[in-house]
């Protein structure tokens, strides 16, 4: 059986990899192939935080996302890190905190000792803060560069240039076009991010911070590189990061720890979530074709989960015909 | 019937549409709260995007009065520029006024705020100004051409509720004919009802519903003690007693209060 997958951002090779690993012949459709700047999965934090998500959204969320830092261990090895999740408010806003707590599970609440024996450079500079223990993180852009890669090496083949195909000659098409689909229902939430570096801070882990308009985070990359992200807003405009959300990142990161103040500035970037009306992912058929779209703020987070939706409807009709 | 620049409405509350969990929960909240105007906020790059898409469609397809709101605006000028963008955008010539002067408060820029105020009224928009209860900002405002005020009771997102009613109370006082609506601060229906009680037409609602548990049952929840607090302050309350006092007098002795 063939199987054309259009759009190669963290939905469409998580379901390349899911429906390979089943046995079909795949082939990915993308003018980039692992989803390169185009893709909204570029952008990404790359936070694998069921829980700390949970504050903001529905159910659903958790229970899909949960077993998400397995999925990418098994397709590749090595590439998760299971340090779990910091959440961090400032003396001021202690109450905030509460207020997150109020709304999630899967922590436990961390004093001023315990946060400087989890990340020693934080040590003495905040007081209060959750530990969600079993949350994860990856480097995105290591992810979809490595999968493709893993994926081509093992027979899956990619096609950059769109009018070489003839998609007639597939009996399924998994379409994972995020923000280019043609379903009226999916919106555009922006988010704004920047990347930076720097020898005088190091963290093992995500760490969040409250604040009162977006939830900020600092992502830890290796290579003493920080992504800071993530505004949010409701619009699906690709253009440069505005100096209003900049400087927001970048006191979020000084208020972590003023060292940031002297870090280089080796990229800023924005992305468009695709989202639906309830922020919920679907994976919707028509006929033969299979779409996956709406992973919002959880692409890493769900796709594993849509991916394994999308090929049980494919394999559950191969069973179902003689 | 409450109006507002000549648009009767029978609703007293405004609802704010920033934070919510997803655009399915806000409309629900919108659906359950009644309300016949919802503010929404305007940044540059919100513009930037397409038009006719996403969120904005959603909000345009409800069946509500749209009032802009220059949230973020530091300054006069941004903020008239912000108005003028919001008009084009949703075909209204209302515009929420607010000009912040503390990042970390969020407190009006009174004096900003009244400079706008007189170029947007002045431009024909009909402005509803985010300002602190004090009188005699009130009055350069409605000097500026502005009909409605929309006075704190504590700052944004604070969910203190009323801080000084004797300042609120005063505003009221001053000003019996024009329309007031409690813009930020409330945090719980009780403080709804407090400030409807002093005789405010209506509250503005935004963080106390989205940042809710459940955001369209507190939306219903305020509804119901804004409407009780209206009702209440044309009722004529009793006012309180230093004593308990039976309502009937007590068998036996003679009663002389
Ligand atoms: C700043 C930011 C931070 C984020 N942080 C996190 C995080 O920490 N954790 C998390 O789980 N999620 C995070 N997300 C969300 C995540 O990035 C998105 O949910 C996810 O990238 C959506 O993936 P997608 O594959 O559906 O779309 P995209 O990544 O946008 O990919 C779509 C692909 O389709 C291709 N395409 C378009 N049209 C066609 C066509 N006609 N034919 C073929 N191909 C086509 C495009 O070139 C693109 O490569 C974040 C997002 C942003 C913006």
């Amino acid at each position: 059986m063939e199987v054309l997958v259009k759009g190669a951002g963290v939905a469409g090779l998580a379901a390349a990899h899911e429906l390979a690993a089943r046995g079909l012949r795949v082939t990915v459709a993308d003018p980039w192939r692992g989803g390169g700047r185009a893709a909204a999965s570029w952008y990404a934090g790359g936070m694998l935080a069921p829980y700390c998500e949970r504050e903001s959204a529905e159910q659903p969320v958790v229970e899909l996302g949960l077993r998400a830092a397995d999925w990418w261990e098994a397709a590749l090895p090595g590439c998760v890190l299971r340090n779990g999740t910091l959440v961090l408010a400032p003396v001021r806003d202690a109450k905030e905190l509460d207020r997150f707590a109020s709304r999630t599970t899967g922590f436990e609440r961390v004093g001023e000792e315990s946060i400087a024996t989890l990340e020693p450079d934080l040590g003495a500079r905040f007081r209060k803060g959750l530990f969600f223990a079993t949350e994860a993180h990856l480097d995105p852009r290591h992810v979809l560069v490595s999968l493709a890669a893993k994926l081509a090496a093992s027979g899956v083949s990619f096609e950059t240039d769109l009018s070489q195909y003839d998609s007639t000659r597939f009996d399924w098409i998994i379409e994972c076009i995020g923000r280019s689909t043609p379903d009226k229902a999916i919106r555009g939430v922006r988010g704004e991010m920047l990347l930076l570096r720097t020898s005088d801070v190091s963290l093992s882990r995500p760490v969040r911070l409250i604040h009162p308009r977006f939830p900020v985070y600092i992502v830890p990359r290796g290579d003493h590189t920080f992504m800071v992200g993530a505004t949010m807003i409701e619009s699906d405009a690709t253009g440069p990061i505005t100096a209003r959300s900049m400087m927001e990142l970048l006191n979020a990161a000084y208020g972590l720890h003023p060292a940031f103040g002297e870090a280089e500035i080796i990229e800023t970037g924005t992305g468009v979530r695709p989202a639906y009306p309830d922020n919920l992912p679907r994976v919707v058929r028509e006929g033969r074709t299979i779409a996956i779209n709406g992973l919002y703020r959880h692409g890493f987070l769900l796709a594993p989960a849509m991916a394994q939706q999308a090929a049980d409807m494919i394999l559950d009709e191969r069973n179902r015909t003689p | 019937m409450l109006t507002l620049y000549n648009k009767q409405l029978s609703s007293r509350l405004l609802l704010g549409t920033a934070q919510y969990p997803s655009p399915s929960i806000l409309l629900d909240a919108i659906k359950a709260s009644g309300t016949q105007i919802v503010t929404v906020s305007l940044r540059r790059e919100t513009a930037g995007g397409r038009s006719g898409d996403g969120f904005w469609s959603i909000i345009r397809s409800l069946d509500v009065h749209v009032l802009p709101n220059t949230a973020g605006c530091h300054t006069a000028k941004e903020a008239v520029l912000t108005a003028q963008m919001a008009r084009d955008l949703f075909a209204t010539d209302w515009i929420k006024l607010e000009v912040i002067g503390n990042h970390d408060t969020l407190q009006p820029d009174v004096f900003a705020l009244v400079e706008a105020a007189r170029v947007l009224s002045d431009e024909g928009f009909k402005v509803f100004p985010y300002t602190t209860d004090d009188l005699i900002v009130a009055e350069r405002l409605l000097d500026a051409g502005c009909e409605v005020l929309m006075p704190w009771c504590a700052p944004i997102g604070s969910a203190q509720g009323p801080l000084n009613t004797h300042a609120l109370r005063s505003l009221r006082g001053h000003f019996p004919d024009v329309p007031m609506i409690i813009d930020a601060g409330l945090g719980r229906p009780s403080h709804a009802a407090t400030v409807m009680e002093l005789g405010f037409e209506a509250i503005l609602l935004n963080t106390a519903v989205a940042k809710a548990g459940d955001p369209v049952a507190m939306a219903r929840a305020f509804a119901m003690a804004s409407e009780a607090g209206h009702a209440a302050c044309h009722a004529g309350m009793l006012e309180p007693r230093d004593v308990a006092v039976p309502s009937t007098p007590v068998i036996g002795r003679a009663v002389f209060t």
